[in-house]
């Protein structure tokens, strides 16, 4: 089967709706098939790998960690837009610092974080191949 | 007469937060709760429509709403009150009146 590349785009916060929560889920059924995969984090959708959500006062599961998990199923190019970033008062310091390690350099960390603008989320976008909406 | 506007969406992604601005007048509470919590966060987009409506409004966070989207208390802007669901409780009883811009 050829590889595609997959792009999951993802532009809502985490927990008033199921979008993030289903995003996720459908990005780890794509990684089960060995496809080429990137997730995207526009607009209120860079709340969703914030650092520090404690959902104890909601009486929600917190899923937030397994964003961290997503490096073991080969997913590790995670595209965070910098002016979605500014608008909501956020910089990269307040994301989690999701990591990969790479096979091919002695297992070393590495980050899956990669912050672009907005006219470089735009290229991103435009060489996929497939795209999912949440 | 006072008014208990309650909000749920984010001001980033719609305009229901902004049009409870445009709608509430002076004396009443605004309680942001779900999404429209980051709404509280300072240093956004939106924080300066938030800050003039708080010259005349009352304006409160659901704590839990904020701390699961990662935002701490210490970035609010400064003013807005967190409560908890007993104080949300408290907020529709003390007002005469509440609406939700869903």
């Amino acid at each position: 089967m050829a590889t595609k590349k997959f792009m999951y785009v993802n532009r809502k916060a985490p927990y008033g709706t199921v979008y993030a929560l289903e995003s996720l889920e459908v990005v780890l059924i794509a990684a089960a098939f060995e496809q080429d995969v990137s997730l995207a984090f526009i607009d209120d959708g860079v709340y969703q790998i914030a650092k520090g959500q404690n959902t104890d006062g909601i009486g929600m599961k917190n899923f937030s960690a397994t964003y961290n998990a997503l490096g073991d199923y080969e997913i590790n190019k995670l595209y965070v837009e910098k002016e979605s970033l500014e608008e909501r008062g956020l910089t990269e310091d307040d994301l989690m610092p999701i990591m990969w390690e790479d096979e091919d350099d002695d297992w070393a960390e590495k980050p899956s974080i990669r912050i672009v603008s907005r006219a470089e989320m735009a290229n991103v976008l435009a060489d996929q191949d497939v795209h999912y909406s949440f | 007469m006072a008014m208990l506007h309650i909000v749920n969406k984010s001001p980033f992604e719609r305009n229901a937060f902004k049009s409870c601005l445009d709608h509430a007048v002076a004396g009443d509470s605004i309680l942001m709760i779900e999404d429209a919590a980051v709404g509280a966060v300072d240093g956004t987009v939106f924080a300066d429509d938030l800050k003039a409506a708080m010259t005349d409004k009352s304006v409160y966070v659901l704590g839990g709403d904020l701390a699961a989207r990662g935002m701490s208390e210490d970035r609010m802007i400064d003013g807005i009150k967190v409560v908890d669901y007993a104080g949300f409780v408290d907020l529709t009883a003390d007002n005469d009146k509440t609406q939700s811009w869903v």
